[in-house]
């Protein structure tokens, strides 16, 4: 559950029928009372109103306000400035090296995991490891690396004594953008499983025995079959992925303690001052962006999911 | 086995990969994996910087004496699970009797409902906070500056893992059915709920309830942003003093999470032995 | 149109395109064995099939029918025992070098390919030229007519029209034989009483070698040259249908064959006395003592009118079933018979009324 619960709820949206009842249940009928009934909602579309959807939009829309309420594309202009466009793109990097490391790790674990009994003990312990890891939050997470590769840590220590190898020869990139990269990768890699193991075990052994009496060979079967039929699914995970890292602020505020290298930090930096490069809310207009490539690369998710599960049916 | 055994069956079509690629692959990640985690264990024994080990840490955590040093730190892990408790009853008091009254009355409004669970994920907590700032400026005006009140939007961001927790468990059960079977046999509509619908969705409700817990204990993005004390918050600033409580938090809240999210495991499985 | 109309109406063509042509090859299986630890999936079964011919392996779930033809195919190994392809011993290659056409029970289609581009598969793997790959699978493809559903998609058919192109995809290569596993199971009941037709006619205007797996008894006798019936990994019975049916080797074969009555009665020196009437015993001997007769429904005549012979019986229930129907009786000692008779005798529950038998030869189990 967790996380791969919300792709999944993601790739039902997009198309899949939801799961009902095997036996049919009879349509709710309409029960009297009018626009009575309508009163059960309130409380709860009163909340999300309150905490969801006015939070939404004034983080979208603050960013064409000034402090005193002017309207102005100031703030919008703002993003394209050298230094936040090179946050932006710390932030693209960075997403998009450790989603293609996640996918590529996360994708081999999973077809080692081929074949194995789905109720076994292996996978129940691969299932509830990447449960929690890929839930691991950014604090915990950020400590134990800094604990194994930190300049103090075990790994760090260990390469020193025993290889006379200082990781740290040419500056401590732990604490840096760089330093992002394997920590964002430990739950990348999880994630990955959990969303692309269901496609990988969807793929019919049919196919592969269809495969051989028609004359082909382990490699015509993943190139030709196995391979086209999962890359929507590979992608779309690759996708989630890079939502996921993109979208991560806890890690880095752990590691990176000041700067704003990439976009959840530079947010952050705007929240604490008042002024980021002498414009007022510079924190909308980086939400504003952060909620234009989330909605874009999640849209491309739910239209592969809806692809995937057309074909494996 | 006999010498066409290799020429057949999975691994020879290419549907399960050799029992020797598969230990290799799963070995290397399972250890490379092991290692922040061993780390943070090793670094909470370290005694100091003078190279031996103790448990000085760890008992340390429980010794009346270090009460008031650490007393900052108690009063954070209390919010989270105040904090735990109140978005959990979010949960149950507003999301779940409005998934109950969609499913049996708005089937129309199922999809609607889906969507505005799913825009948390869309708008991650860093961009929601931005967005929150004032309004919990207005909040703190009415409730008091309690940490217990960014429950409200922790209940927000809980919303995808809750919801899905709950319909998983909805769709599986002929709740109009039972409701005007209820209803036929003279019920009214709260023993219908408390006693017909409830118990059928007892799985779905733990589970929902569980993933809120975890997912609160390891928020920080807001609480941080927004200015409140809680278990992730309190682990970064003590972690300047005092890193090794940090890092016996962490392992803490780690195996916690863990058991959790194995109880929520096997509660899956044997729904679903129980339904086949 | 619907899949069973366009079944009814299609036009095959008489003569399948040249480039179909296959030589048909004979198939071996010779003792061959499969064990699973303790459990014999195979007991060394051994079966020959001639050019040409179509053959059905018939038996229960778990017989080891699609664990024998999945053996042939290469999918499962063998332990013992020995598989020939027109003389060649195929025990040791690979499923992909075995050159055979295989038809799987559902979902074997490529998904993301278009109906063409599935039926060229075979041919791609074989390295042929665009051109001639093309021809020939659309050739395949009206051979079961479907020729005008190339662009399509997999999910886009039927059951039924899948397993039409699945065929196609299986033959478009020319295989020495063909393997078809189960193919109609999953489909509708009208769909498979036409498709399994079809499926004969293109087989017998080819001239392939086909094995045929089923668990309907009523299939394989339709289609099959001959019937092969195995049960716990051992063949009980190779015939055509009709010797199976009429002469059946075991009480198994001639209970799972057709419907049968089982009447209590006697065996003494070769002779059943059951039911107030003799049969001689069918199969090998048996010692003497008290035995369940298998009688066939149709061996069993029911007559209405009070002069009529027989013993009597009371009337339990009667079924009309289109041609025939088949009414149950209860003898005076209780035993409960099964008649099958025309339509035109209508007997109705409670009726008194005489039944009598046709004196075949039966089977017969010794009773418990």
């Amino acid at each position: 559950m967790t996380v791969a619960d919300t792709a999944a709820l993601v790739a039902d949206a997009a198309g899949d029928t939801p799961r009902r009842h095997p036996v049919a249940e009879p349509s709710p009928r309409r029960r009297r009372g009018g626009l009575a009934k309508y009163f059960g909602l309130t409380p709860f579309a009163l909340y999300v109103l309150l905490f969801l959807a006015i939070p939404t939009v004034l983080a979208v829309s603050t960013g064409f306000f000034t402090e005193d309420g002017a309207f102005t594309f100031d703030n919008i202009l703002g993003i394209f400035e050298p230094t936040v466009l090179a946050t932006f793109g710390s932030s693209f990097w960075v997403s998009a090296v450790t989603a293609v490391i996640g996918a590529v790790v996360g994708a081999l674990v999973c077809y080692a995991m081929l074949g194995t009994k789905s109720s076994g003990a292996l996978r129940t312990i691969v299932d509830s490891a990447t449960s929690v890891l890929a839930q691991f939050g950014g604090i915990m997470l950020a400590f134990a690396f800094i604990a194994a590769i930190g300049s103090q840590g075990l790994i760090t220590t260990w390469l020193a004594d025993n290889a006379g190898v200082d990781i740290y020869e040419n500056g401590v990139w732990l604490y840096q953008v760089p330093g992002l990269l394997p920590v964002y990768v430990y739950f990348q890699v999880p994630l990955m499983i959990i969303t692309f193991l269901p496609a990988l075990e969807g793929l019919k052994s049919q196919w592969a025995e269809a495969n051989a009496t028609l004359g082909g060979t382990r490699w015509t079967y993943w190139t030709r079959i196995a391979g086209p039929v999962l890359a929507p699914s590979f992608i779309g995970s690759l996708l989630l992925l890079f939502a996921n890292a993109f979208s991560s602020y806890a890690t880095a505020a752990a590691l990176i303690s000041q700067g704003s290298q990439i976009v959840p930090l530079q947010i952050r930096s705007a929240l604490i001052s008042e002024t980021v490069l002498g414009r007022e809310n510079m924190a909308g207009a980086l939400a504003l962006g952060m909620i234009v490539v989330m909605v874009v690369v999640m849209w491309g998710y739910s239209v592969l999911a809806a692809r995937t599960s057309r074909w494996q049916r | 086995m006999s010498r066409a055994s290799k020429l057949a069956g999975p691994v020879r079509l290419g549907l399960a990969p050799s029992r020797v690629t598969r230990w290799i692959i799963l070995g290397v990640v399972a250890v490379v994996f092991a290692v922040p985690l061993l780390s943070l264990l090793e670094f909470s024994l370290r005694d100091g910087f003078t190279g031996s080990y103790t448990l000085s840490h760890w008992t340390g955590l429980f010794d009346p004496e270090n009460a008031r040093p650490y007393r900052q730190l108690f009063q954070a892990i209390g919010n989270s699970f105040v904090l735990a408790a109140v978005t959990v009853g979010i949960v149950l008091v507003l999301l779940l009797p409005t998934m109950l009254l969609v499913h049996m009355s708005f089937p129309k409004l199922r999809r609607v409902l889906e969507f505005i669970c799913i825009i948390p994920i869309t708008v991650p907590a860093i961009v929601l906070v931005v967005g929150l700032a004032p309004v919990y400026s207005v909040v703190v005006k009415i409730f008091g500056s309690g940490t217990w009140t960014l429950a409200l939007a922790y209940g927000i961001l809980v919303l995808p893992y809750a919801y899905r927790a709950i319909q998983s468990n909805l769709d599986g059960v002929p709740v109009v059915t039972l409701s005007e079977a209820a209803r036929s046999l003279g019920a009214g509509w709260p023993t219908v709920v408390w006693r017909v619908l409830l118990p059928n969705l007892r799985r779905g409700v733990l589970a929902a309830a569980f993933i809120t817990v975890a997912v609160v204990l390891g928020e920080f993005t807001l609480a941080s942003l927004l200015n409140r004390r809680n278990l992730q918050t309190a682990i970064l600033q003590i972690s300047s003093s005092d890193p090794w409580i940090s890092a016996i938090l962490a392992l803490i809240a780690l195996a916690f999470a863990f058991v959790l999210l194995l109880i929520i495991g096997r509660l899956g499985a044997v729904g679903n032995r129980n339904q086949s | 149109m619907t899949d069973t109309q366009a079944l009814r109406t299609a036009e095959w063509p008489t003569e399948p395109a040249a480039s179909l042509a296959i030589t048909p090859a004979t198939v071996e299986l010779d003792g061959v064995e499969k064990i699973y630890g303790a459990h014999r999936a195979l007991d060394g079964i051994s079966l020959k099939l001639e050019p040409g011919e179509f053959v059905a392996l018939l038996g229960p779930s778990g017989c080891g029918k699609t664990t024998a033809l999945r053996a042939l195919a290469g999918l499962e190994a063998v332990d013992g025992g020995a598989i020939r392809i027109d003389g060649d011993d195929v025990s040791g290659l690979p499923t992909n070098k075995r050159d055979i056409g295989m038809v799987f029970q559902a979902y074997s289609l490529f998904p993301h390919m278009t109906v063409l581009e599935n039926v060229e598969f075979g041919l791609r793997m074989r390295k042929v030229e665009k051109t001639e790959r093309r021809a020939r699978a659309q050739e395949a493809l009206d051979l079961v007519g479907l020729g005008e559903r190339g662009e399509r998609y997999a999910h886009q058919l039927s059951g039924g029209q899948q397993q039409r192109v699945a065929l196609a995809r299986a033959l478009v290569t020319r295989p020495r034989v063909l393997l078809l596993d189960e193919p109609l199971s999953a489909l509708d009941a009208k769909v498979r009483v036409q498709l399994r037709e079809q499926i004969r006619r293109i087989q017998t205007e080819l001239g392939i070698t086909t094995l045929f797996v089923t668990h309907d008894q009523e299939e394989a006798l339709a289609v099959a040259d001959r019937v092969a019936v195995m049960r716990d990994g051992r063949i009980e019975q190779i015939g055509t249908p009709e010797e199976l049916y009429v002469t059946p080797a075991t009480p198994f074969v001639a209970d799972f064959v057709g419907l049968s009555n089982r009447v209590p009665g006697t065996l003494t020196s070769g002779t059943i006395t059951a039911a107030g009437a003799t049969f001689a015993l069918l199969g090998a001997a048996q010692p003497d003592g008290p035995v369940l007769a298998y009688v066939r429904p149709e061996d069993v005549v029911l007559a209405t009118s009070k002069t009529a012979e027989g013993r009597a019986a009371t009337v339990v229930a009667s079924s009309f079933l289109g041609s025939l129907r088949r009414t149950t009786v209860r003898l005076e000692d209780g035993t409960l018979l099964s008649v099958q008779h025309e339509v035109s005798v209508q007997p109705a529950t409670g009726d008194t009324v005489k039944v009598g038998f046709r004196g075949n030869p039966v089977s017969a189990t010794p009773a418990e």
